[in-house]
């Protein structure tokens, strides 16, 4: 069983849940850059919420089935047809054998995943089948006429049809935050500067994170800071004064201050968010500035 | 000790010192506290990453607190010996800002007992400390776009070995065949954390 790949769009990658537990030797977590929406491909399934699968960045990927597959795609929603008719998304789709499965560029957001009932079944390198583009491991980004195998069925069947899903923000994405492990570190006032104004996503954004733009971030301390370790969703200062968040493929160690971070489950909203949309930060709810 | 909260990701500690990084570290490598799915040691911290979905971070930071720190030298990691030709680009250039001949930069940089302080730069590569103050060098004030694998250098006070091809900006004074990393390995990577190394001067 296998799919072949006819189109990839901008960056399609093979992802998983990465691999945590090797940073001490300067590996990083990498994995779906929205985890959430990751799991759920998978849930709908009936795979491990793990299995391998294709993160699609703004669209354009198209495959064949080589045999029947059951197949969901999730998150940024983009239009979907199989075999050219209009399918749904968060939904368990099957897919006939010779049957070609091609996503459009969805309206919103901007990395949807392609999950197969079985998984992708790449080799796994340290444990993972994710690419991690930073740190160059895993699977190359995927090419027109590549093979991808799949797994074997697991025991579990798909228990719904369809799955709720909120909507995504066409205008400003909200991420809640709080402040950093260097939050000390910039002048007074940085911090309510982060959470006043809303920040624009640049073109220079990727897996690894996401370059804003928007109000200065100034320091108060403008000695070198010895490279510490990153967590994603850490907003991470360079010299520039606009704030780059990290996100999957992040880097383990950095030499810049964090002045905040967003939260875990924040992290795959912002994932989502576009070159050119607005971000909003706002204190997670019962945390202050002092 | 202070501890920087990451929201819920991570959890930040800062402590006195490399040497204090590296007994902590060795601690909670070998038995690290529940929720926790990922160390990071650097120069003056260590970070934990959590699982927000498991993690309780004051019970963490007790458990931190309750530890004994074992002195990381003391408790003896692996030795690793480390054949290296010294024929690096930045050699001449080493002897000069030490104030050393070539050959003397080759007898301190052979002569001591190296430890793998901590990685970061890239999968595989580790910070060396614990070498002689007499080599202690600034970076190239132009970093190289191509530094190749096994290249051997020097920055600050540490020396490093590149595991593959990638841009750097670290004083080279030699180059070794053996192979520090490799994905396809168990270990993949020879320089963890701990790891004591000799270079040995060799052709």
């Amino acid at each position: 069983m296998s799919l072949e790949v006819l189109a990839t769009g901008p960056l399609s990658t093979i992802q998983d849940l990465g691999r945590p537990g090797l940073a001490d030797i300067g590996v990083g977590p990498s994995g779906a850059a929205d985890s959430g929406a990751f799991r759920l491909a998978n849930r709908l399934l009936g795979n491990a919420e793990g299995a391998a699968a294709v993160e699609v960045t703004l669209g354009g990927l198209a495959v064949r089935a080589t045999r029947d597959l059951t197949a969901a795609v999730t998150g940024a929603p983009c239009p979907i047809t199989v075999d050219g008719r209009i399918a749904a998304a968060n939904s368990v789709l099957r897919i006939p054998a010779g049957a070609e499965l091609r996503m459009g560029v969805p309206g919103r957001g901007l990395r949807s995943y392609l999950a197969v009932r079985g998984g992708i079944a790449v080799p796994p390198v340290l444990g993972s089948c994710a690419t991690d583009v930073l740190a160059g491991l895993g699977p190359d980004p995927l090419v027109p006429g590549a093979v991808l195998p799949v797994g074997p069925a697991p025991e579990r069947f798909p228990l719904v049809d369809l799955a709720p899903v909120a909507t995504y923000p066409a205008d400003e994405v909200v991420l809640h935050v709080e402040p950093g492990p260097r939050h000390d570190w910039f002048a007074d006032g940085a911090l309510t500067t982060l959470v006043s104004r809303p920040y624009e996503v640049t073109a220079d954004s990727n897996r690894i994170g996401m370059r804003l733009d928007g109000p200065a971030l100034e320091r108060r301390r403008t000695e070198e800071l010895p490279s510490e370790g990153m967590v994603a969703g850490a907003l991470q200062v360079p010299p520039s004064a606009r704030p780059t968040l990290f996100l999957a493929d992040h880097p383990v160690t950095g030499g810049y201050p964090v002045i905040a971070v967003v939260t875990a489950a924040d992290v795959d909203k912002a994932a989502q968010a576009r070159p050119g949309q607005r971000v909003r930060f706002r204190f997670r709810a019962g945390r202050n500035v002092r | 000790m202070r501890f920087l909260p990451c929201a819920d990701s991570g959890l930040l500690i800062e402590l006195a010192d490399l040497e204090a990084v590296q007994a902590l570290y060795a601690v909670l490598a070998e038995n690290p506290p529940d929720g926790v799915t990922d160390l990071v040691p650097a120069a003056r911290t260590l970070l934990l990453h959590l699982d927000p979905q498991r993690a309780n971070i004051a019970e963490i930071e007790a458990a931190v607190r309750a530890v004994k720190p074992v002195d990381a030298a003391r408790s003896g990691g692996d030795l690793l010996r480390v054949p290296v030709v010294y024929d690096g680009a930045d050699l001449a250039e080493v002897a000069k800002l030490t104030g050393l001949t070539e050959r003397e930069v080759v007898h301190r940089h052979t002569s001591a007992e190296w430890t793998v302080a901590f990685g970061g730069f890239a999968p595989g590569f580790g910070y060396l400390s614990g070498g002689p103050p007499e080599l202690v060098v600034p970076r190239r004030t132009e970093s190289r776009t191509k530094v190749p694998p096994g290249s051997v250098g020097l920055a600050g006070a540490f020396s490093g070995i590149y595991p593959r091809e990638s841009p750097g900006g670290w004083q080279l004074i030699g180059r070794t065949d053996l192979e520090i990393w490799r994905v396809d390995r168990e270990p993949p990577a020879l320089l963890r954390p701990g790891v004591r190394v000799r270079f040995q001067e060799v052709g």
